[in-house]
């Protein structure tokens, strides 16, 4: 069988000698999918694009990319605009950006269609709506009169897939299809492509930096550094025996949710800069298998038996020895605060939540301004937090997390109910109080770019808390602050953009622990990072608070790096709490629906696993928490609810269910009336060893 | 650095870079020039009235056998002083205004953007001309106070919807939950974040003022004699334009040259900092 797309050496250079993409190669053929796995720079999307003719137009592409066999680079811009979205079509990451405000989903579904088909607006029109019921929209004759802001971002990924497939393409290129979207959402969009895939038969390109995604998903994989193909391969040789320091590294480095607890593998150190390139191997500088060899001479991307190709000069070795990213990569020891061995009760409560609520009014009219509604965006939550212990606040998008934390940080009276930091009671402070309390509460965000005033050398913002404090002498606390990170002392000269994306957080970080504060709430500290330097920053943190006997509240959608980092763990929806408990009975024997379905939408990196897995698939959307649902809130996308009778689901409908701790289990609770431990992930091979 | 891609990138700038060096010149012959010419400006030379240009009074003498060049001159550098400072005054007002506003929000906000629209919609010509002869006898600095009073409302509220988005930055929310004072979160924070608006608008605002000064001077509400400025001087050389040309063309031809060469630096620190418009 012929290949559907043939790349040949694909080069792109940017303006300036940035080498985005240094010599690319892969075929796709038809039903296969090729999963393209790299952390950001990449140059895994610059590589999709170049594909598709879209770069700007002072990119230098060289190489060959044939259709068909038909060459494509080079092409003038009409024939090009024929290809695109007939034969190759493309699904973007941002499925807000994607649509115009203006037009009705139907309307450019219908739209996309005419373009490359001879039909009437009528028929044009029926296919929008077949393709909508297609993807799975509810009511598609209904819904294709919505406008893109009317649609929740998966549903617009959806249609976004339903546009991409409207023209029987042989080709989907899928960047980042999943990223912008919550776990749940994303199983079943994922579930989705491969409906499409079926559906049309076509090849896929799968661009990602979630080695679970790809996978469930792909068939090949290839692994890119520094805008190279660094490892080639069917995605079980890949994922099982990896032959290439960084993919073992790779492996290594992320937080299984269904792996131990403890220190996980980092790769130290950061990728080149595309500006200038080390002359050996790109991946040198980070290898710990480093020679000498590696460093005179890029290695090529050579065949190793079957469809696999490797760069790096001592792969066989490692084939030999069989060696994996856990036996290459050093592990850090990660010590424990002796505060961690007394009983949780006998400890202080560093943080207590009572019946926490948080209601926003709703708004209508321009000139006279009318309430119509209530958002309910922490709707009653309660949860403590002692000494030297970190819980974990999870939930998708809307669920009340990131109110929460900020009614927190505010130290503000609350709407109703109390927040007690450190034994004070928010609404009994007063000025100078509230500013001294502060010191023993800091925050560390999530986005690091985001964080760290631009204009700002590093010595000034890691200063600033001290100053604003009184403290007159800040030189030396700074640089020791620096080193505390994990970073050099002489870095406080330099501007924040001029660091990467961890050490920037490792900054945030710095600045947090300035005062030496007891309690440390971090919103989704790694959220933003790449996997290899994710691993390096979680170390970090679970080091510190063994070191500083730190307590955390940490907020997180990644269940994964909750795991890791978390004692206990409080899973939110819609305002409230839907299970609170500590970690490992929470992960190995979830007893509230949505726990489960949470559980269960992850992926995970290990194909055999993803591909005899069974999920639970939520049904649609998360309800508005302008009109949360009477009784259980989550009983509209429940699959428990599904199950019970008539009779038990009144129960459901009228009674709000409360976090009330399961009988058989020391700290877990669960707020259902029908709580049921099952088990969802089941224990992987290396957990049974232990 | 960033401010080093900036320089560089409007140095490349071709008409940024001819702004600038006219700027240079323009400043440099007003301040430098009346030391190099003959006459000090106060001079009447009672033996040459209205000489054309050339040989002892090299841009020619007036009615009252004052010399061109060095009455010019002066007036320029009257011009420029004003430009700046009312340019100054104005951009520093609508800096801390609205960002008062925009990061106080509330009933500051309110306040504060009720002064501002007052302002926009009073006729300021008229007010100027109004208030300008009652002071006559003061220093010419309450001319520039009066001249910023009516310029600076645009910019504020670009800068307070400005703040409305900054606010919101982690940054920011950091120097809150540091327990930071707000007034300094804005002075260190907000101000330094929209620099470059400001200087954008700081040179726009300096061309803006020498036209404002050169206009109300001409119908005698500005600067009042024995003080020159290039709008008075036009003022009396426009009487005589036809008949003594070199009365009314080397003010008229001077205050052209100072606002274009102001205008593209301006344009071109715009385009340096904000690659995005291409306007």
């Amino acid at each position: 069988m012929s290949p559907i797309l043939e790349v040949n050496d694909l080069t792109v250079t940017f303006p300036g000698g940035i080498q985005a993409v240094r010599g690319v190669s892969y075929q796709v053929s038809r039903g296969e999918v090729l999963g393209i796995v790299g952390e950001s720079g990449s140059g895994k999307s610059v590589t999709s694009l170049a594909v598709m003719g879209l770069l700007p137009r002072n990119a230098v592409v060289s190489g060959s990319v044939k259709l068909h066999g038909k060459e494509l680079l080079g092409m003038d811009e009409g024939d090009l605009v024929k290809v695109r979205g007939k034969a190759i079509s493309m699904i973007f990451q941002d499925p807000l950006s994607a649509f115009t405000p203006v037009y009705t989903i139907g309307n450019q579904l219908a739209e996309a269609v005419r373009i490359h088909q001879k039909v009437g607006k009528d028929a044009a029109a029926k296919k929008a709506v077949e393709l909508l019921d297609l993807v799975g929209i509810p009511h598609p004759a209904i819904r294709a009169k919505s406008f893109p802001h009317e649609f929740s971002g998966g549903m617009r990924q959806r249609a976004m897939i339903a546009m991409a497939i409207a023209n029987d393409p042989d080709l989907l290129i899928c960047d980042e299809p999943t990223t912008a979207l919550d776990v749940t959402i994303q199983a079943q969009i994922l579930e989705v492509l491969k409906t499409a895939q079926q559906e049309t038969g076509a090849g896929i390109v799968m661009i990602t930096h979630d080695l679970g995604v790809v996978a469930g998903m792909a068939d090949r994989v290839m692994v890119m550094y520094a805008g190279k193909p660094v490892e080639e391969g069917a995605v079980d040789d890949i994922y099982y025996r990896p032959r290439m320091p960084y993919t073992m590294g790779l492996l290594a480095s992320i937080p299984r949710v269904d792996g131990a607890e403890g220190p996980l593998v980092p790769i130290e150190g950061n990728p080149p800069s595309p500006k200038n390139l080390p002359t050996g191997c790109p991946f040198a500088p980070r290898c710990p298998m480093r020679v000498d060899a590696c460093e005179e001479e890029e290695p090529p991307l050579v065949a190793i038996g079957g469809d696999r190709h490797v760069a790096c000069i001592r792969s066989r070795e490692i084939e030999h020895k069989n060696l994996t990213g856990q036996d290459v990569f050093p592990t850090p020891v990660i010590e424990h605060a002796p505060i961690e061995r007394v009983p949780r009760e006998q400890r202080t409560t560093v943080l207590e939540l009572e019946n926490l609520i948080r209601h926003y009014p709703l708004m209508k009219g321009a000139v006279f301004k009318r309430r119509v509604g209530t958002v309910h965006a922490v709707d009653g939550i309660s949860f403590d937090i002692v000494e030297g212990e970190t819980l974990a606040l999870v939930g998708e998008s809307g669920c009340g997390k990131t109110t929460t934390l900020q009614q927190i940080m505010q130290l503000q009276p609350p709407q109703d109910g109390r927040i007690v930091v450190l034994g004070k009671d928010s609404s009994k402070l007063d000025k100078g109080t509230r500013k001294a309390l502060r010191r023993d509460l800091q925050i560390v965000f999530q986005d690091p770019m985001a964080a760290l005033d631009p204009r700002m050398p590093v010595s000034d913002i890691i200063a600033e808390p001290l100053r604003a404090h009184g403290h007159k002498d800040t030189d030396a606390k700074v640089k020791e602050l620096l080193e505390l990170v994990g970073l050099s002392a002489t870095d406080g000269d330099r501007y924040p953009q001029h660091f990467s994306g961890g050490q920037r957080q490792r900054i945030g970080i710095a600045r947090a622990l300035a005062l030496e504060p007891k309690l440390l709430v971090l919103d989704e500290p790694v959220s933003a990072l790449d996997v290899s330097i994710q691993a390096g920053v979680i170390n970090l943190l679970e080091d510190l608070k063994g070191r500083l006997g730190l307590s955390y509240l940490f907020v997180a959608h990644d269940l994964a790096v909750v795991r890791h980092l978390a004692d206990r763990v409080a899973v939110m929806y819609l305002g409230r709490i839907a299970e609170l408990g500590s970690v490992d009975r929470v992960y190995d024997h979830p007893a509230h629906p949505y726990t489960q379905a949470l559980l269960s939408a992850i992926p995970l990196p290990d194909p055999e696993m993803e591909r005899t897995r069974k999920r639970i698939l939520l049904e649609g959307d998360l309800p508005s928490p302008a009109d949360p649902p009477s009784g259980c809130r989550f009983r509209t996308r429940c699959p428990k609810f599904a199950r019970l009778s008539e009779h038990e689901r009144t129960r459901c409908v009228e009674e709000e269910p409360v976090v009330i701790r399961l009988a058989n289990a020391g700290d877990h609770g669960a707020a259902c009336h029908y709580a049921e431990e099952i088990e969802v992930i089941t224990a992987s091979d290396d957990q049974e060893e232990q | 650095m960033r401010s080093k891609v900036v320089l560089g990138r409007m140095l490349k700038n071709r008409q940024a870079r001819y702004g600038m060096i006219a700027f240079v010149a323009l400043v440099l012959l007003a301040y430098v020039g009346p030391f190099v010419g003959p006459y000090d400006w106060t001079d009447k030379d009672f033996l040459s009235f209205l000489v054309p240009p050339g040989g002892d009074h090299w841009w020619g003498t007036t009615t009252i056998g004052q010399d061109m060049y060095a009455l010019t001159l002066r007036g320029m550098q009257k011009s420029i002083v004003i430009g700046v400072l009312t340019a100054l005054i104005a951009t520093t007002l609508a800096a801390i205004v609205g960002a008062f506003a925009g990061y106080f929000g509330g009933w500051i906000d309110k306040a504060l953007m009720w002064g501002v629209d007052l302002l926009l919609v009073l006729p300021s010509f008229l007010v100027i001309a109004i208030i300008s002869p009652r002071l006559k006898e003061s220093s010419w600095l309450w001319f520039v106070v009066l001249l910023a009073v009516f310029t600076w409302m645009i910019t504020s509220r670009v800068v307070r919807s400005m703040t409305l988005s900054l606010r919101e930055r982690e940054y920011v929310q950091a120097a809150v939950y540091m327990g930071i004072p707000r007034w300094k979160i804005i002075l260190k924070h907000i101000v330094p974040n929209l620099s470059s608006l400001l200087i954008i608008d700081y040179t726009l605002n300096v061309s803006g003022a020498v036209i404002g000064e050169a206009a109300l001077s001409f119908f005698g509400f500005g600067i009042q004699p024995p003080e020159v400025s290039l709008g008075t001087l036009i003022a009396e050389g426009a009487r005589n334009a036809t008949g003594y040309p070199w009365l009314f063309a080397f003010p008229a031809g001077l205050l052209v040259l100072l606002v274009l060469s102001i205008n593209l630096i301006g344009d071109g620190l715009r385009d340096a900092l904000d690659p995005g418009s291409n306007s």
